[in-house]
C-alpha cells in the first residue's frame, strides 16, 4: 500500500482516540473560568455580591479575603456542590447552570482533605478513573505514575491514616490530577500544615501547577501565600470584589483602603483631601499636610485615608522642606533579622512604624530618640475606604 | 484516697446484684438436667437429659421454632433497609422537619406492643388479609425498624459529609458514591443492626401475640404453655436459649475489643 | 428537600422517601388512625357494617365505667365495701403498680449506677458488664419465667426456706400484695436493665471533677447527689422511668407467667376484649386508652425533667 495512505489512516485513527478519550476523561486540557454577574444568596445573608471575573486557562488563580468574605463560596459555586442565586458561572466557555460536580472538569481539594479512610492510598487515588470503567491493572499502574508525579513512590499500599499530613496533601493532590481536570480548586490546602511544612508545599503547588498547566484556582487567608504563588489575585470583602491585579499591583499599588490593610502593612493616617489635580493632592490630617497620590476612584469630596508602608519610610534628622516629613519619637525596634522593625508615635500619640534593612552602616534610631520620619509623595497613597472595611486595627 | 467504707460498700451491693441478676437464670437452666416431674432445682433427684429428649420430640416446639425463623428473617430483610433509608432521610434534615421526622420514627419503640398489634391487626383486615405470621411481621416491622434506624443514624454521624462530596467531585455517579463510599461505612451499624432486628424479633410477645392468628412462635407458645401446664422441656429450651446468647455474648465481646485494638494500632500508626 | 436530590439523586432520594413513606404511614400512621377511628365504632356482625347501625359512638371508651362491682377494701380493722368498674379498677391497679414498680427500680438502679460509673475499677468494668448483658440478651420471656419457676408453690424458694427452718409450709409467694406480689417481683426483675442502661450512660457523662469539686467545697454524700450528680443524670433518670413504666403497664407475658387468683393486669383485659369476647372495637378502645395514657406519663416525664424528646430514645 503507498505510505501516505497508511499516514492519513493512521492520523484518522489518532484522531479517533483522541476524540474517544477526550469524552471519556474530557478535553485533557485547561479551561477557562469565568463568573458573570455572580450573586449567592443564603437564606440570611448574602454572601458573594455580583461578582465578575475571567480567570484564564492554566492560570493559578487565587482569591484572597479574610473568613467570611465569600471565596469559600465562590469555589463551591465552580466545582458545582451550589448553585448561584443569579448570574453564571462558565468553564471553557460553557455555562455550567444545572451541571452537577460529578460532570464538570474540575476537581477539588478539600480543607480537610477528605481521603477516603476505608481505602488504601493507590485505591484513593484512582477512584475517579474506578468510577469511569478504568481496569484494575491500569488503575494500579497509572496511579503509580501520579504517585511519582508528586514524589511519594512506594506507599500506595498503605492507607491514608498511616501518613503525615504533608504526604496526605500530596495523595489529595495526585487523587484530583488522576481524572485530569481542566480546572483545579484548592481550599486553603496548607492551612492545617506548619510554617515549614508549608513553605515547602507552596513550592511544591507551584510546581505541580506549572508542570501540568492546569488552571489553579486557590482559596486561603494567608496574604503571604497567595502573592507568593498566584499569576493574579483577587483580594475580597464581604462578598464583593475590591481588586484583581498581579501580586506586585496588588501590593504596590492597592485599589482602596481595605486591600491596604489586609495586604502587608501599612501606616494609616486619618483626615481630608484639601486639593486634589490630576491623580495627585494635598492630604490634611492632625499630623500635617501631605502630598499625595491619589487611588482608585477617589474625588474631592471622597471619603478616604492616607497609606504608607512602613518599608517606604525613612528617618531624618532635619527634613528638607516641601517633604512629607512627621515628627516622632521612637517607642521601641525590634530587631527581627534581615530587617528591623520600628516603633515609633507622632505628637499626637497616634502610633507608626517603619521597616529599616539590616545595615550596620545605617542603624536605625534608638528607642527614646525624637526624629522625623519622611516618605516620597508616590508612595503615599490616598485611598478610598470601600464600605466592607471589615480589617479595622486599633490605632 | 483508700478505698473508702462508702464504697466498699457500693461495690458489694453491686456484686449482689449481678447475682441476683444470675441466679434465677442459673436456676432456670438447673431445672432442666433434674429428674423431676415439675420444673425445680431443689429437690435434687439426679441428672437426666431427658427433659432434652422430650423437647426434641415435641413438634410443635420445631414447628413454632421455624415459624420465629422465617419471621425473624422477614423482620430482618424488611426493617433493615427501611431503618437505613430512614436513617440518610433524617440525617439530611436540619431544624423543624429533622425533630419531626425522628420522633416520628421513634414514637413505635415508645408505643405499647398490644397497640401495635392490634392496630396493624384492624388495618390489613380491612384488606381482607387475616390475622397471621405475615402480619405480625409487619409489626414487629414497625417498631424494629427504628431500632436499625438508631444504630445507623449513630453511625451516620461520624461520618464526614466531604467524602460524599469527593466521590461526586472526582465523577462518581450518586450510586457510585453510595456503594463505595457510604454504604462501607455504614456496614457494622448494618450489620449490628441485623442481628439486634432479628433477636427483637425472636423474643417478641406483645406485638406477636395480638397478630399471629391460629400460628405460634416460640415465645408465644412458651409464654401460653405455662396455663396449660409444663414440664421441664421448657427449661431445657430455656437452657438451650440462655447458652446460644451466652456464646452470643462471647462473639462480641472478642469481636470488640480485636475492633478497639485494631483501631489504636492504625492510630498509633500514624501518629 | 432539594437539597437531598442534590446531594443523591433523585433515584437514593426517591428510594429513601418511599421506604420511609411505607414504614411510617402503612405501618405505624394509618394503623394508629384506623385503631382510633374503629374504637369509636359498635360491634357488629360483618354484614352490617357500614350499615344503618354502623355508627360512632363513645360506649366502648365508657365501657371503661360500667359494670361494677362490690370491692372491698381493708384498712387496719375497718373495711369498707365500694361498687367499682371492674374495668376502671384493673385500669387503675395496673397503673399504681406500674409507677410503683418503676419507683421500686429506680432506688436499686440508681447506687448501682454511680458505682458502675464512679466507683469500681476499670479493670473490672468490662467484665460486669458483659455479664449484666447477658440477662438482657436472654429476652424477657425466660426472665420472667425463671420466677415462675423460683416462686411457684412448691419451688426452690420454698424449699430453701424450709430447710433453713424460716417457714413450715409452703407459700403462695405470688398472692401477697393482694395478689400481685408475684406479678411486681417479676416486672421489677424483668425490666430492671432498662433503667439501669441510661442511668449509667447519663453518670458515664458526668466529669469526675465535679464530684470532686462538690465534695472539697464540704458537700456531704446527700447533698452530692441531689444538687450535682442526679441534675446532670435527669435525662437517663426520665428514660429509664418511661421505658419501665411503658413496658410494665403494656406488659403481657409477666402478668399471666406470675398471675395469682386475684390478680387481673389491664392488657389481659385488652386480650380478653379480642380473643375471648372478639370484640375488636372495644379492645381498641381499650389499647387506645393504654397507649393515651402512657403518652400522658412520657409528656409528664418530660415536663418534670426538664428533657427533649431526643434524649429519652435510647
Amino acid at each position: 500500500m503507498p505510505p501516505h495512505f497508511c499516514y492519513d489512516g493512521l492520523i484518522t485513527l489518532f484522531k479517533r482516540a483522541i476524540v474517544i478519550r477526550n469524552s471519556i476523561w474530557g478535553t485533557g486540557m485547561t479551561a477557562s473560568v469565568e463568573l458573570r454577574d455572580v450573586t449567592m444568596d443564603f437564606a440570611k445573608y448574602r454572601a458573594v455580591d455580583d461578582v465578575s471575573v475571567k480567570i484564564n486557562p492554566g492560570e493559578f488563580f487565587s482569591f484572597l479575603g479574610p473568613s467570611g468574605c465569600g471565596k469559600t463560596t465562590i469555589l463551591r459555586m465552580v466545582s458545582g456542590f451550589i448553585e448561584p442565586t443569579q448570574g453564571s458561572i462558565l468553564i471553557g466557555d460553557k455555562d455550567m447552570k444545572g451541571i452537577g460536580p460529578n460532570k464538570r472538569p474540575t476537581a477539588m481539594i478539600f480543607q480537610n482533605l477528605a481521603l477516603f479512610p476505608l481505602m488504601t492510598v493507590w485505591e484513593n487515588i484512582s477512584f475517579g478513573l474506578e468510577v469511569r470503567g478504568m481496569d484494575k491493572a491500569k488503575r494500579r499502574a497509572r496511579a503509580e505514575e501520579l504517585l511519582n508525579l508528586v514524589e511519594l513512590p512506594g506507599v500506595g499500599d498503605r492507607f491514608a491514616s498511616q501518613l503525615s499530613g504533608g504526604q496526605r496533601q500530596r495523595v489529595a493532590i495526585a487523587r484530583a490530577l488522576a481524572v485530569e481536570p481542566e480546572v483545579m480548586l484548592l481550599d486553603e490546602p496548607l492551612s492545617a500544615l506548619d510554617l515549614k511544612l508549608r513553605q515547602h508545599m507552596r513550592a511544591e503547588l507551584r510546581a505541580i501547577q506549572k508542570r501540568t498547566n492546569v488552571t489553579f484556582i486557590y482559596i486561603t487567608h494567608d496574604q503571604g501565600e497567595a502573592l507568593a504563588m498566584s499569576d493574579r489575585v483577587a483580594v475580597m470583602s464581604r462578598g464583593k470584589i475590591q481588586q484583581v491585579d498581579v501580586p506586585q499591583k496588588i501590593y504596590n499599588t492597592p485599589a482602596n483602603g481595605f486591600v491596604a490593610s489586609f495586604v502587608g502593612e501599612n501606616n494609616k493616617f486619618s483626615g481630608q483631601l484639601s486639593s486634589i489635580s490630576k491623580g495627585e493632592g494635598k492630604f490634611k490630617s492632625d499630623m500635617g499636610e501631605f502630598a499625595v497620590t491619589l487611588g482608585e476612584g477617589v474625588a474631592k469630596d471622597s471619603k478616604c485615608r492616607l497609606y504608607v508602608r512602613p518599608e517606604n519610610v525613612a528617618f531624618a534628622a532635619k527634613p528638607k522642606p516641601g517633604v512629607n516629613a512627621v515628627p516622632v519619637t521612637v517607642e521601641s525596634v525590634s530587631f527581627e533579622g534581615n530587617f528591623a522593625t520600628v516603633y515609633m508615635r507622632d505628637k499626637k500619640g497616634h502610633r507608626l512604624s517603619a521597616e529599616v534593612r539590616n545595615d550596620p552602616t545605617n542603624l536605625p534610631p534608638q528607642a527614646g530618640t525624637s526624629t522625623n520620619i519622611t516618605f516620597n509623595q508616590d508612595k503615599a497613597l490616598a485611598l478610598l475606604d470601600s464600605e466592607a472595611v471589615a480589617y479595622e486595627e486599633k490605632d | 484516697m483508700a478505698t473508702k467504707p462508702t464504697h466498699v460498700i457500693l461495690q458489694g451491693y453491686s456484686y449482689i446484684f449481678l447475682v441476683y441478676l444470675l441466679l434465677p437464670l442459673i436456676v432456670m437452666c438447673g431445672a432442666a438436667f433434674n429428674d423431676s416431674r415439675f420444673p425445680t432445682i431443689l429437690p435434687w433427684n439426679g441428672f437426666t437429659w431427658r427433659w432434652f429428649i422430650e423437647l426434641y420430640n415435641d413438634d410443635t416446639i420445631w414447628q413454632a421454632t421455624i415459624n420465629t425463623g422465617m419471621v425473624a428473617l422477614a423482620v430482618v430483610a424488611l426493617s433493615v433497609p427501611i431503618g437505613t433509608a430512614g436513617a440518610i432521610l433524617v440525617n439530611s434534615l436540619k431544624g423543624r422537619s429533622r425533630a419531626l421526622l425522628y420522633a416520628s420514627m421513634i414514637a413505635p419503640i415508645l408505643t405499647p406492643g398490644a397497640v401495635i398489634g392490634i392496630s396493624t391487626l384492624l388495618f390489613w383486615y380491612k384488606f381482607n388479609a387475616p390475622a397471621g405470621l405475615q402480619i405480625s411481621v409487619l409489626a414487629q416491622t414497625s417498631f424494629i425498624a427504628a431500632y436499625v434506624m438508631l444504630m445507623v443514624l449513630a453511625r451516620l454521624q461520624s461520618f464526614d459529609g466531604a467524602l460524599e462530596e469527593a466521590a461526586l467531585d472526582l465523577g462518581a455517579s450518586h450510586a457510585q458514591m453510595l456503594r463505595r463510599i457510604l454504604l462501607p461505612h455504614l456496614y457494622p451499624a448494618i450489620a449490628a443492626g441485623a442481628v439486634l432486628a432479628f433477636f427483637q424479633s425472636v423474643e417478641n410477645f406483645n406485638a406477636t401475640q395480638f397478630t399471629r392468628g391460629a400460628s405460634t412462635t416460640l415465645t408465644v407458645y412458651v409464654g401460653s404453655k405455662v396455663r396449660t401446664g409444663i414440664t421441664p422441656s421448657i427449661c431445657a429450651l430455656a437452657a438451650i436459649m440462655i447458652s446460644i446468647t451466652i456464646v452470643g455474648a462471647i462473639i462480641y465481646e472478642i469481636v470488640r475489643r480485636r475492633v478497639l485494638a485494631r483501631d489504636l494500632a492504625l492510630q498509633a500508626l500514624a501518629a | 428537600m432539594s437539597e437531598l436530590f442534590r446531594r443523591y439523586g433523585s433515584g437514593i432520594t426517591f428510594t429513601a422517601i418511599g421506604l420511609t413513606a411505607f414504614w411510617l404511614l402503612v405501618l405505624v400512621i394509618f394503623p394508629y388512625a384506623g385503631l382510633f377511628e374503629q374504637s369509636f365504632r359498635p360491634y357488629l356482625p360483618v354484614t352490617e357494617i357500614n350499615g344503618p347501625n354502623d355508627h360512632y359512638f363513645l360506649t366502648n371508651y365508657l365501657v371503661l365505667f360500667s359494670n361494677p362491682q362490690d370491692m372491698t377494701f381493708g384498712f387496719g380493722g375497718a373495711s369498707v365495701t365500694v361498687p367499682l368498674p371492674i374495668h376502671l379498677w384493673v385500669f387503675f391497679i395496673t397503673i399504681v403498680y406500674s409507677c410503683l414498680a418503676t419507683l421500686i427500680v429506680l432506688l436499686i438502679c440508681y447506687p448501682i449506677a454511680y458505682c458502675l460509673a464512679k466507683v469500681m475499677s476499670p479493670g473490672l468494668l468490662p467484665t460486669y458488664l458483659l455479664l449484666l448483658v447477658i440477662p438482657l440478651w436472654v429476652s424477657e420471656l425466660m426472665r420472667s419465667f425463671s420466677w415462675y419457676i423460683i416462686l411457684s408453690l412448691k419451688g426452690p424458694l420454698t424449699i430453701v426456706l424450709q430447710s433453713l427452718g424460716i417457714i413450715t409450709d409452703p407459700i403462695h409467694w405470688t398472692w401477697g400484695m393482694n395478689g400481685y406480689s408475684g406479678i411486681m417481683v417479676g416486672l421489677i426483675y424483668t425490666y430492671i436493665l432498662f433503667m439501669l442502661f441510661p442511668m449509667y450512660n447519663a453518670m458515664t457523662s458526668l466529669d469526675s471533677n465535679q464530684i470532686e469539686a462538690a465534695e472539697d467545697l464540704g458537700a456531704g454524700i446527700f447533698r452530692k447527689h441531689w444538687r450535682v450528680i442526679m441534675p446532670h443524670c435527669k435525662p437517663g433518670i426520665a428514660s429509664g422511668c418511661v421505658t419501665v413504666f411503658m413496658l410494665s403497664a403494656s406488659s403481657l407475658l409477666v402478668p399471666s407467667l406470675l398471675a395469682s387468683p386475684k390478680s387481673r393486669w389491664f392488657t389481659e383485659v385488652i386480650q380478653q376484649w379480642m380473643f375471648e369476647t372478639h370484640d375488636w372495637n372495644a379492645g381498641a378502645a381499650y389499647a387506645f386508652i393504654l397507649l393515651f395514657t402512657c403518652t400522658a406519663f412520657v409528656t409528664v416525664m418530660m415536663r418534670v425533667f426538664k428533657v427533649g424528646f431526643a434524649d429519652i430514645a435510647k
